[in-house]
């Protein structure tokens, strides 16, 4: 059988998903061993027993501040994230579909997101900390500066892929052009703008761990590199692991919402 | 008078002219197919009538009105393909038509018009073959029951003309021998005006009650592109078996 035509199916699904992500912190557990034989008090690869214990200082209450740094840094980033990448989709949201479906808004701003999409954003955080000052509005500033202009022009491009005769069928239905774009253009665009969001969501947490690291008292990309000066690992790799769950979560709720709203834009198939 | 006129009509694209002086009228009720060589110009005679395109000269009337060149709800379409939204069920699809004349705003209507849309929709639905389809998404219907939708979702309209190119065209033998019988019926119950595109002349000269030709009438054989298309053939079929397939042998070659 060719290789290509082996599929796995439940269990060993699940199975081989799970071998390499067990494989690895074998891995690690075995080297972490092993450097803690030859020098007790190694910093670079924690045990799981010091991890735990350094979450668990930070997931207590301090008593001098009265919060939880962990739950504290873990709302700061989520809500930069989660304010960010509203903003991001309510704009590409409009200007996509806009600019997919009027030739006349494409033709006059399509060069400039084009151009816009070009600047590496990292470039920009300098101006947005000089504009908005070092507040929450720069960080929030430099993650949809970062990830709209692209989701813009991936929907865009989507909407201006529609068939013409879909588009031509709903004018001999009697449809103007704001009928058209709210029901033949927007929930066409609606799953693609989701996985598009889906797809941001890397780079937008490297916006924000990046904002975080250069200007912040509070945040999971703050704490990180506060922690850094003193070879923290034991509290790194578990912060890591978290911001990676988080992603991860956004990542499964979001495409659940798609296939759950949209369930014409997923047809079963084979593989 | 006839429902739709076409006086000395010229299609260019820069100096490429793929239409010239077409000349000709269609009558109320008349079933026009339109037959021709690959690229002789048919869907770009079927854009005209549309309003998907303006012709470079001459003009169309229809019914007795200067033609504007936008679709618009008095000339129905089906195409080949694409021709139903992908993410409405059958039932909203139909309805659309109907959404979109009831409320400007939102583009769906609600309550009682809705309701009372929806039934008219089932029944539209019913006429096509397609009664206990209308849960269906497109994506997990056969290819002849997207085009029975697409034709049910057009015929909602009510239009004047109903335009098909190539509708079809990529379906199977025994299913398009169905699809024959659908247009057919739908057509004579309902008085319609149909022109419809096609490449397989049994299919035009059994469908139609006129059966138009395009082809060059003249060649430039070092500028192909000099000379357009016109109606060359024009086969007023009301004596049934006056003409047949074999008069269009020679065509095309
Ligand atoms: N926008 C355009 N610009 C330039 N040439 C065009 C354009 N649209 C169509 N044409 C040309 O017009 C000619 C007629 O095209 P049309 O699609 O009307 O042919 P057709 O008769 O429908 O062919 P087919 O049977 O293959 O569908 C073709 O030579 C095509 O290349
Ligand atoms: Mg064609």
């Amino acid at each position: 059988m060719r290789l290509l035509n082996i599929r796995p199916r439940g269990g060993l699904a699940v199975m081989l998903g799970a071998v390499p992500l067990l494989a690895v912190g074998l891995l690690y557990l075995m080297a972490s061993q092993a450097r803690h034989a030859e020098n007790p008090r190694d910093k670079l690869l924690p045990t799981p027993e010091a991890m735990a214990e350094a979450v668990q200082l930070m997931a207590r209450v301090d008593p001098l501040t009265g919060h939880a740094p962990l739950l504290v840094d873990t709302l700061a980033s989520l809500e930069r994230m989660g304010l960010a990448l509203a903003i991001a989709t309510a704009v590409s949201l409009l200007l996509g579909l806009s600019l997919g479906l009027l030739p006349l808004l494409r033709a006059k701003f399509g060069p400039l997101v084009a151009g816009i999409a070009v600047i590496p954003p990292i470039a920009v955080l300098p101006i947005l900390f000089i504009v908005f000052g070092l507040g929450e509005t720069a960080k929030i500033a430099l993650i949809v500066f970062g990830v709209a202009p692209v989701m813009v022009r991936d929907l865009a491009a989507h909407v201006a892929a529609i068939p013409e005769e879909q588009l031509v069928k709903a004018q001999t239905l009697g449809s103007s052009t704001w009928q058209l774009a709210l029901r033949v253009a927007l929930p066409q665009a609606m799953p693609r703008l989701i996985d598009s969001l889906r797809l941001s969501l890397c780079p937008a947490w490297v916006y924000l761990i990046s904002a975080e690291a250069i200007a912040a008292d509070v945040g999971l990309g703050y704490r990180i590199f506060l922690v850094r000066r003193y070879l923290s690992m034991d509290l790194i790799l578990p912060y890591v692991a978290w911001i990676s769950l988080l992603a991860v979560i956004m990542d499964v709720t979001l495409r659940l919402i798609s296939r759950r709203a949209y369930p014409w834009a997923y047809p079963e198939r084979g593989r | 008078m006839a429902l739709l006129s076409f006086r000395n009509v010229w299609v260019e694209y820069g100096d490429k002219v793929v239409l010239e002086n077409v000349e000709l009228s269609i009558a109320q009720g008349s079933f026009v197919s339109i037959v021709g060589p690959s690229g002789a110009g048919k869907s770009t005679f079927l854009r005209l009538v549309i309003g998907q395109e303006a012709p470079t000269r001459g003009a169309i009337d229809l019914e007795g009105r200067k033609l504007r060149a936008e679709p618009g709800p008095d000339r129905g379409v089906v195409f080949q393909k694409y021709s139903v939204f992908p993410h409405l069920s059958a039932r909203d699809n139909v309805v659309f038509g109907l959404d979109c004349a009831g409320s400007a705003l939102r583009g769906k209507l609600s309550g009682a018009k809705r309701r009372a849309a929806l039934e008219q929709a089932d029944a539209m639905l019913a006429a096509v073959g397609l009664g206990d389809s209308g849960d269906l998404y497109p994506a997990k219907m056969s290819g002849g029951m997207q085009q029975r939708l697409a034709i049910a979702q057009a015929l909602i309209k009510k239009p004047r003309i109903l335009l098909l190119d190539e509708p079809f065209g990529a379906l199977d033998p025994g299913v398009r021998l169905d699809m024959h019988e659908l247009i057919t019926s739908l057509w004579r119950d309902n008085g319609l005006t149909i022109m419809m595109v096609t490449h397989d002349i049994k299919e035009a000269f059994k469908l139609g009650t006129r059966v138009l030709a395009f082809d060059k009438r003249r060649r430039d054989p070092h500028a192909p592109h000099r000379y357009g298309a016109t109606a060359v053939y024009d086969f007023p079929l009301d004596k049934p078996g006056a003409v047949g397939p074999e008069a269009l042998a020679g065509l095309g070659q």
